[in-house]
This record gives C-alpha cells, sequence and structure tokens, in this order.
C-alpha cells in the first residue's frame, strides 16, 4: 500500500500536470513575486491558452503552430483588457477583477450559445493528433513502475522543457535592468516613478508575459488529456498555483518548478492515502470519492493559510529578505 | 506592498492561529468521517431525484443524463412516486436536463429558464438532483410582461446581495482586508440552517434565527482567534489575502465533506402556489425574503447612522488612525463589525437558500457578485454595498430578458470591469482613496 | 544669520515680495488650485524658482509643500494651473516623463527599494538603460557595456555619499539618516537639472545632518543643479538656502533672501503668532520629529 501510494504520488509529481502548473505559477511568479501584481485569475490565461489552440485546431482544422500563436495572443489581448483599468489601481482591484475574468470567461465558454465554436460543457477534442505525431517514443510502456505510455513520455518531455526553457527565460529577465525596474515597481512604484520609469508600462509587460506563460501551461494541460471542457478551469486552478509558488518560493527562479513537484507529490500521496483508508473500509460506513475531493481541497486552503503565515519564504526562499519592511 | 508580504516577528499569537485552525479541522474530519452523509447505498455512482407537485409524485417524466466528460448520453422515466434513478458508468461531471415537454398538464418547472443541472459525481457516490415543480410559467414573448418579472427577480437577488456586500464592505472599510473567504460565510449560513432544519428537523422558522446567531459568532471567532493575531503582527495585506483565500477553501470544502456535493432544499416553503399581481408572479416566500431583507438593510442603516457603536463603525472605515486617537476601541468596532457582516451574510445565504437551493458552491458564486456590488457602490462603504448590491442584482436579471440566463452573472461582472474603467471609486466612493 | 548677508548674484535687484518674478527662472507656475474636500491644500497665484540656486520651502505644518511637491512633480493632479519647467509646460505631465525631463524628487517618508541592494538602488536610477527594453533585455550583450558605466557611476556615486561599505546589503537595513543619502544619490544617477528635497534632514541623527548640508551644497556648487527642499530646522534653511519661499494654508506669503525671511512679520505670523525667536520653530521641528518617530 505504501508503495503504492508513494508511485502514484511520484507520478502525478514529474507528470504533466504538475508540468503545467509549473508554467502557471513561473508566470504567476513574474507577477506576484517579482512585479507585486495581484493576479487571482491566473486560470483565465490557462483558459484561453487551451481553447484557443483547441478552437483553432478542433473547429476550423488549423494547423498545430497556428493554434500555438492563438492561444498566446490570446493571452496578450487578454491582459491589455484587464490591465487598462487596473494596473493604475490599488493590487486588489487587479485581484478582484482577474477572478471575475476568469469566471466570465468559463461562464461564456460553458454557455450553450458558445455550442458551435467551444462545445459548451462538452468542450472540445481531436486537436492533438498533430501534436503526438511528432512523438520520438515508440509504443510502449516507459519508466518503470511509473508505466508512462509513449504519448505521456512526449506531452511530459515538452512540459518540462517548456518549464525549463521559460524559468530560463525569467532567468535572463529578471537580471537585465528591465527585472531590477520590476523589482522596484513591486518594492514601491512611486520611487520607481520618481526616477522616470514608466511603472504603468512595465506592469503591463509583466502581465503579458506571465500571462502568456499561463496561457502555455494551459495549452499543455489539454495537450495532455488530449480534450478540454470549461470546468477544467475552476478558480481554484489559481489558488493551487499560488500555493505552489509560495511553497517553492516567491520570487525564485526555481521555486515554481520545485513548488510544483512536491505539491503535486503531497497531494496525489494524500489522495492516495485518504482513497486507500476508505476502500479499505478501516473505519466503517466511509465510501466515496466526494471525501477524497473535500479532503485534499481542504488540506490545500490549510497549506495556503499556514505557508503564508509561518513560512511565506517557502522551501527556497530567503527568510532574511522578507523580513525586511518598506514604507 | 508585497514588500510588507509577512513580518518576521511573531508571538504565541500566531501559534494559536495554527492551533484553532488544525483543531477545527481535525474535529470536522472526524465528524464527517464518522457520521458524514457521503454514504453510498450501492457499490457504483447514480444520478437520483423525486419529482414531485404539491406533495404528490410526478410519473413518467423524463430526464436526461448526459456525461460531460465523454458525451455518453443515458436516460430515466420517473416512477409512479415521482422518483427516478440513473447508474452512471463512472465518476465525472455530468449534465441532467428534464425534458419538460413529458412534464403532466398543469406542471412546470419552477424556473423553466433552467432545465438543467450540472453535478460532479464522485466515486461510489450518489448525488442527488432538485427539479422544483410548480404550476407552469406561461413562457412568453411578452416583453413588457418579462421586464417586470425580471425587475421583480431583480431585486429579490440584488437585495440579497445588498445584505452580504455590507459586512464585505465595511471589513475592508475598517481593516483594509478583501475577504475572500466572504461567500463561503454564506455558504456554512445557509448550511447551518440546513442542518438546524433538515437534520435536526426543527422548524426553519427557529432554525434561520440560531443559523444566523451562528453565522455571527463564527464571523466573530475568525476575527478573534485568526485575523486579529495577524493584525497584531503586523502582517501585510496581500498576505492576509492569500490567507483568506485558503480560510475560503477551507470553509467550503468542510461544507462539502458534511453535506456533498449536489443542491437541497429546506424543508419549510418548499412548494408554494404563486401570487399573481398583475403581469408579475411571486411566491409569498419571495415576498418574505424581499420584505426581510428590506427590514434588514433599514435597521443596518439606522444602526450605522443613530447607534454609538453605527458611528464609530463608520469612522472607523473613514480614517482608522483618527478614529483611534479620538477613543475609539477599534478592535471592538472591527469585531463588531465582523459579527454584524456574519450574520447578515448568514441571513443572505439562507434567503438565498429559500428563493432557490443550497449547495457547497452557493457562497463563492455569489462573491464575485458581492465584489461587483462593493465597488460599483465604493469600497468601504456601508450603503454603497446596498445601492451597487441591488444594482447588480438587476443586472444580471435583467439581462436574462435578452441574453441566455447561463451567462446573466456575466453582465454583473463587466459592470464591474467598466466601473473601474470610468469611475474606481464607484458610485458612492470618494476620489481621494485613490490620491 | 546677519540680516545683511549677501542675496547671490543672481537675485540681486529682486523684490523681497510673493510671487516676484526672477532673472532666469527654472520653473514658473501660475494659479496652481488643489482642494481636499472643500480644503484649499495649495492656491499659488505665481511662483518663480531660480536657475542653479537653492531654494528653501518652509511653512507651518499643513501648509501644503508636501503636496506642491506631489503636483509639480506629477503624483497628484492640480484642479486647475498651468507651469513650466525649463521653458516647456509641464501640466499634465505624468510623473515618470516629469523626471526623465530632469526634475526629480525625493520623498518625506524614504523610499529606499528595501528588498534591492544599495548598489541595485542606484543602478536603478540610471536613464536610457538599454536593458530596460524588454526585447534587449533578453540580449545582455546589448547592454552589458552600458550596465558596466552604470556601475562604475553608480560606486562612484557611493563613495562620494560613503555609503560604499554598504553596497552589497539590502536597503532595508538601513538606518533613516543612511536612507536619505540613498535616496538623494539615486536622485542624482538620474542627471536631474532641478532636484527636488522633501525634508532631506528629517530623522537624521546630527552627526549626519552636517554631512548632508554638505551634499545639498555641493549640489549647487560642484554639478550646477537647481535645488529646492522643504524643511522645518530654519537653521538648516537659513545656513544653505539662496532663496527662501514661505506658504502657509497652500499661499505663498512671503519671499526672499534667508536674512528677510527670518524678520518677515508674515512669516512668524504664520508659524507662531508673534514670537521672533528661532527656538519656537526649533519647537514645532522637535514635535513633528517625535510625532514621526512614533508612526
Amino acid at each position: 500500500m505504501i508503495e503504492t501510494l508513494f508511485f502514484d504520488a511520484l507520478r502525478s509529481a514529474i507528470g504533466p500536470t504538475a508540468a503545467s502548473y509549473a508554467l502557471l505559477a513561473v508566470g504567476l511568479n513574474l507577477h506576484f513575486g517579482y512585479t507585486g501584481l495581484l493576479n487571482f485569475g491566473q486560470v483565465g490565461y490557462m483558459l484561453v491558452g487551451a481553447y484557443g489552440l483547441s478552437i483553432t485546431v478542433a473547429v476550423f482544422g488549423g494547423p498545430l503552430w497556428l493554434g500555438l500563436i492563438v492561444g498566446m495572443l490570446a493571452a496578450v489581448v487578454l491582459s491589455i483588457i484587464l490591465g487598462a483599468p487596473t494596473l493604475r489601481l490599488r493590487a486588489d482591484y487587479l485581484a478582484i477583477t482577474t477572478i471575475a475574468a476568469s469566471e466570465i470567461l468559463r461562464f461564456l465558454v460553458r454557455n450553450t450559445g458558445s455550442d458551435d465554436l467551444t462545445g459548451s460543457v462538452f468542450g472540445l477534442r481531436q486537436f492533438a493528433g498533430e501534436f503526438y505525431d511528432w512523438s520520438p517514443f515508440a509504443p510502449g510502456e516507459y519508466l518503470g513502475p511509473l508505466g508512462f505510455n509513449a504519448n505521456r513520455m512526449w506531452v511530459t518531455l515538452v512540459g518540462w522543457g517548456l518549464v525549463a526553457a521559460l524559468s530560463a527565460m525569467v532567468w535572463t529577465l529578471m537580471r537585465s535592468p528591465w527585472g531590477r525596474v520590476l523589482r522596484s515597481i513591486r518594492e514601491d512604484e512611486d520611487a520607481a516613478r520618481s526616477l522616470g520609469k514608466n511603472v504603468f508600462l512595465y506592469k503591463m509587460q509583466s502581465l503579458i508575459i506571465g500571462g502568456v506563460i499561463g496561457a502555455i501551461g494551459g495549452m499543455v494541460f489539454v495537450l495532455a488529456l488530449q480534450n478540454v471542457t470549461p470546468d477544467m478551469f475552476l478558480p481554484q486552478v489559481t489558488f493551487f498555483a499560488f500555493a505552489i509558488m509560495i511553497l517553492g518560493g516567491t520570487s525564485t527562479v526555481l521555486g515554481p518548478t520545485a513548488g510544483a513537484v512536491l505539491f503535486w507529490f503531497l497531494l496525489t500521496g494524500l489522495q492516495s492515502g485518504i482513497r486507500g483508508v476508505v476502500d479499505a473500509g478501516v473505519i466503517p460506513g466511509i465510501t466515496g470519492g466526494q471525501v477524497v475531493g473535500a479532503v485534499s481541497l481542504i488540506a490545500v486552503g490549510l497549506l495556503l493559510m499556514l505557508l503564508m503565515v509561518f513560512r511565506p519564504q517557502g522551501i527556497l526562499g530567503d527568510r532574511e529578505e522578507l523580513r525586511l519592511d518598506v514604507s | 506592498m508585497v514588500s510588507s508580504l509577512v513580518r518576521a516577528r511573531r508571538g504565541p499569537q500566531l501559534r494559536r492561529v495554527a492551533a484553532v485552525v488544525l483543531t477545527a479541522i481535525a474535529v470536522g474530519s472526524v465528524a464527517a468521517l464518522t457520521a458524514g452523509p457521503a454514504v453510498a447505498q450501492s457499490a457504483t455512482e447514480t444520478v437520483s431525484g423525486r419529482l414531485a407537485f404539491e406533495g404528490e409524485g410526478v410519473e413518467g417524466v423524463r430526464v436526461v443524463v448526459e456525461s460531460t466528460d465523454d458525451g455518453a448520453v443515458l436516460e430515466a422515466v420517473s416512477g409512479p412516486d415521482g422518483s427516478w434513478l440513473v447508474e452512471l458508468p463512472g465518476p465525472g461531471a455530468y449534465r441532467i436536463e428534464l425534458d419538460a415537454s413529458t412534464l403532466p398538464e398543469g406542471v412546470g418547472l419552477r424556473d423553466p429558464d433552467n432545465p438543467a443541472r450540472e453535478v460532479r459525481v464522485f466515486e461510489n457516490s450518489t448525488s442527488a438532483v432538485v427539479f422544483a415543480l410548480g404550476e407552469p410559467q406561461v413562457q412568453t414573448s411578452d416583453t413588457p410582461r418579462r421586464l417586470l418579472q425580471s425587475s421583480v427577480n431583480g431585486l429579490k437577488f440584488g437585495l440579497i446581495i445588498a445584505m452580504t456586500a455590507i459586512g464585505l464592505s465595511l471589513i475592508f472599510g475598517t481593516t483594509g482586508l478583501v475577504n475572500f473567504a466572504h461567500g463561503d460565510l454564506v455558504t456554512v449560513g445557509a448550511f447551518l440552517a440546513y442542518f438546524l432544519n433538515v437534520t435536526l428537523g426543527l422548524p426553519l422558522l427557529i432554525a434561520a434565527p440560531l443559523a444566523i446567531a451562528a453565522g455571527g459568532a463564527l464571523a466573530g471567532g475568525l476575527d478573534r482567534q485568526v485575523w486579529r493575531p495577524l493584525r497584531a503582527q503586523r502582517t501585510g495585506l496581500i498576505a492576509m489575502l492569500v490567507v483568506s483565500i485558503g480560510l475560503s477553501f477551507v470553509l467550503r470544502h468542510v461544507v462539502l465533506l458534511f453535506f456533498g456535493g449536489s443542491r437541497q432544499s429546506y424543508t419549510d416553503f418548499g412548494l408554494q402556489t404563486a401570487l399573481e399581481f398583475g403581469l408579475v408572479r411571486v411566491q409569498p416566500v419571495e415576498l418574505w425574503v424581499m420584505g426581510l431583507s428590506v427590514a434588514a438593510l433599514v435597521a443596518v442603516g439606522l444602526m450605522l447612522n443613530r447607534t454609538k457603536l453605527g458611528t464609530s463603525m463608520r469612522a472607523v472605515a473613514d480614517n482608522r488612525d483618527l478614529a483611534e486617537s479620538s477613543g475609539i476601541d477599534v478592535q471592538r468596532v472591527i469585531l463588531a463589525v465582523w459579527v454584524l457582516g456574519g450574520g447578515l451574510t448568514a441571513a443572505g445565504g439562507i434567503f438565498l437558500g429559500l428563493i432557490e437551493s443550497v449547495d457547497y458552491l452557493m457562497g463563492f458564486r455569489l462573491l464575485l457578485l458581492m465584489f461587483a456590488g462593493v465597488i460599483l457602490g465604493g469600497l468601504g462603504s456601508a450603503y454603497g454595498a446596498m445601492v451597487g448590491g441591488v444594482i447588480v442584482g438587476f443586472v444580471s436579471e435583467f439581462s436574462t430578458v435578452w441574453f441566455s440566463s447561463q451567462i446573466k452573472y456575466v453582465w454583473a461582472l463587466l459592470v464591474l470591469i467598466v466601473i473601474l474603467l470610468v469611475r474606481p471609486q464607484g458610485i458612492l466612493g470618494r476620489r481621494e482613496r485613490f490620491g | 544669520m546677519s540680516p545683511d548677508a549677501t542675496v547671490p548674484a543672481g537675485l540681486a535687484g529682486v523684490a523681497h515680495e510673493p510671487g516676484v518674478a526672477k532673472p532666469d527662472p527654472i520653473l514658473v507656475v501660475d494659479g496652481l488650485r488643489r482642494a481636499f474636500g472643500g480644503v484649499r491644500a495649495v492656491d499659488v497665484d505665481h511662483l518663480e524658482i531660480p536657475r542653479g540656486l537653492i531654494t528653501g520651502l518652509i511653512g507651518p505644518n499643513g501648509a501644503g509643500k508636501t503636496t506642491l511637491f506631489n503636483l509639480l512633480t506629477g503624483f497628484d493632479r492640480p484642479d486647475e494651473g498651468e507651469w513650466t519647467f525649463d521653458g516647456r509646460s509641464a501640466a499634465g505631465v505624468p510623473a515618470y516623463r516629469v523626471a526623465r525631463d530632469g526634475m526629480v524628487r525625493t520623498f518625506q517618508l524614504t523610499k529606499a527599494l528595501s528588498r534591492m541592494t544599495v548598489l541595485e538602488n542606484l543602478m536603478l536610477g540610471a536613464s536610457q538603460q538599454r536593458g530596460e527594453h524588454i526585447l534587449r533585455a533578453l540580449l545582455p550583450w546589448g547592454w552589458r557595456t552600458q550596465e558596466a558605466e552604470v556601475r562604475d557611476r553608480a560606486e562612484g556615486l557611493l563613495a562620494r555619499f560613503k555609503l560604499d561599505h554598504m553596497r552589497d546589503q539590502f536597503a532595508g537595513t538601513l538606518s533613516g539618516g543612511q536612507r536619505k543619502l540613498l535616496e538623494m544619490a539615486r536622485a542624482l544617477m538620474v542627471e536631474p537639472s532641478l532636484v527636488m528635497l522633501d525634508e532631506p534632514m528629517a530623522g537624521v541623527n546630527p552627526a549626519l545632518t552636517q554631512s548632508l548640508l554638505g551634499h545639498v551644497k555641493d549640489l549647487r556648487d560642484v554639478e550646477g543643479r537647481s535645488v529646492v527642499f522643504v524643511e522645518h530646522d530654519m537653521d538648516v534653511v537659513f545656513d544653505i538656502s539662496d532663496w527662501v519661499v514661505c506658504l502657509a494654508e497652500g499661499r505663498v506669503i512671503a519671499e526672499g533672501p534667508p536674512a528677510s525671511i527670518g524678520a518677515n512679520p508674515a512669516v512668524i505670523d504664520a508659524y507662531l503668532g508673534a514670537t521672533h525667536d528661532h527656538s519656537a520653530l526649533r519647537e514645532e521641528r522637535r514635535r513633528r520629529q517625535a510625532a514621526r518617530g512614533d508612526a
């Protein structure tokens, strides 16, 4: 049983879902960790990426590359729509607007009126064929006890490859003068302004880049599942990404990756453990996956609260850095 | 802002926060594991329900179940007692639609715009699906009638939003916290009443006041045990926002753990014959809900204006430092705001449960509309929350005259974005806050 | 300070009265008004700030000094009013453009960028950095040379302000006085022609005050910049100012060289009724500092 639990957890921790969430968290880290933007609607970026790709390919029969571009452009447009009214206001207005926008988008794609375009609640499929055609993996079982098939190997490789590439990009950016301006905005945007920095422009650039990275995360997520439905994009996804970012270490380059692996290892391990306990009938009268779902979400909530209060620097962050107090 | 993420110093108080939270969870989990309703009657997943009109089962109605995950379609027909059951191929998301054309003469859906429910079915569980039946509503293309009807619905819904949003706005005003767990206080209030009413069998007229009191006590307890210690540690506002998100997850899913994921109704006031007022139809319970909401809002307005506590609340919301230096016990006022807000929020949840149904996501759905209302009215102002809430209710219901009711919330949330563009301080807010 | 103190050459013959015109002003303000909730915070009919000199801005609490700074530097918007900086209209120009055009301010409550090092704080100040453009940022070889130049300049300033031993520490660890020095040095990285210092000496321990004063004088004498500063310590104001402007209730009530201001009845009235002694003003300053210490 312990062995099953361990392999369940490991399979999830290195799988494509963890990679997608790592991408969401890389984008969120650019927003929150480096610029101080409170984006509570990262799942909205994930949604526009996923639907941009799948609508282009599945509905209009476009090639995969076009779908990828459409998905990323959608994230740019979303950033401009959300950022224009809110980036001049206090941080909490952006938080409220982004979470509202992510729900608007979900309502819109699941609405029966959008059936022809988004497949409403049933979603879309058959957009991932070309992606898997490029797979170099021969059919078969890989990674021993983890039992990845060829397709899963391919999407896992691509997913973590993107995490590595985009983390490297963020690392380069944050060591540049551009990154220095971003961090100064996080610390005190009036100070940045008084030194001649166009704060609004930099915030917008940060929102766009982090959003596009989130959209890429959404594309990896649906390519791995080979289908997309609106209810994959519940607001809680954003807060999973927040938990991942804080767990790994806010404003660190490797934080999102370490956080995603650890988060999915713990969450899947917990779910597998509860399921084992429930199935074993240790506690009489208890069955049901609902318990697994509810308990794991309670655990995520507690993780967020306790981390924020007791270890805001996560596993990789610098305690001393957080100790400093501005204003 | 982020810079003051969290200060390093922390005392025993924060340990207490953790202890309280963990204890609550441990108690909650054990209780749920031993007494929870998540007990399956059979080894597979099913959805079921009972269709009834004026207490009698309705036979021969077709119910279609579609899997949202793979599009598989199953169906069932209700039996002589009105009950129906569909065995599902496995856990997942399903859309359950009642075929209104198979309803007998003289019986219709109470909400004809929503013939479908969506549920997520977990392993080895049964989901109950409620379709409330009543006298058929005349589907009409008669725009004046629909406008009138949707203004009544909008007022009803808007008053509930207003009631729940007051606490959100006052908490922001007095502490600077945008409480993302506020919606889940709605859910908890509704389910406290559900527990007393359905599980324990108390009449709702007794259960509701008890639940409102408990909702106020819960909110006050959260302030004392969680938020006050965090304020004392000078925790940054953004860190507090994230903590409130974590708290909302905990509250919402504790409700899920105890009461399951499907929509439920209170036992009282479920089936009523609608009253006709000219062109509009209203159920007596809806009239009561509206009347009591108005009474509550007026009472709060008077309280804020006429009592010492109320003026203190407005003073603290207006300028906390000034209030403190003029001798107001700010922490006490904040506690009072939480208790008041919690009670109003619980009442709003019960009202919403009465006119619609209760489910563990009801509060979260309402939260975004509360935000829209509060920002529209002016963040931090109680009167703004009232005005904004009612407007948001109107906007979302009016939209159903011209657009699909599935996207009625979208319009309310668009109002939020538009108001931020043109007047971020809201209708009743002051520009100076944005200096 | 003797009443016969010499007036700087540039201001010889300028009358000692509010709103007086000056030979070569760098900043000219006209009809500037800003009200908060019905209270006029700033209500300036006409004001000229001389080029290449140090202008002290004084006035009792709530006189509108900081609001005037905020308006002129684009951090707040006036209800009405016009002003020109270096001959160009600066009204309605966003704060970051004002800074780029050469009018750079500091803040009453210092804004050290806490979780950035002292060196990074300074390097941020440099204008026209190629690597601040998003696309060029990704190609380090395009900005490395300039970055090295910026670093050299920043280190030079750090040495001058005696902060070089702190260069790699987070700015959040600096003392209040060191933060004031850091902010002034950072403002100089922008190469401003007009430096606006909002209470540069507030909360600074006496040992540092002299060195800060020296730095302010250097801005004028060594670098030829114009300076406007808000200060409550009258000894400081009279020591380093070439010209003093006194605000009360948002209006300019007196202007003149330090010697004439100290004896100006309007100024004395504005402060404390009729006390002729500077000690009362010093008392006022101590009270304010104590209040700030509590905050």
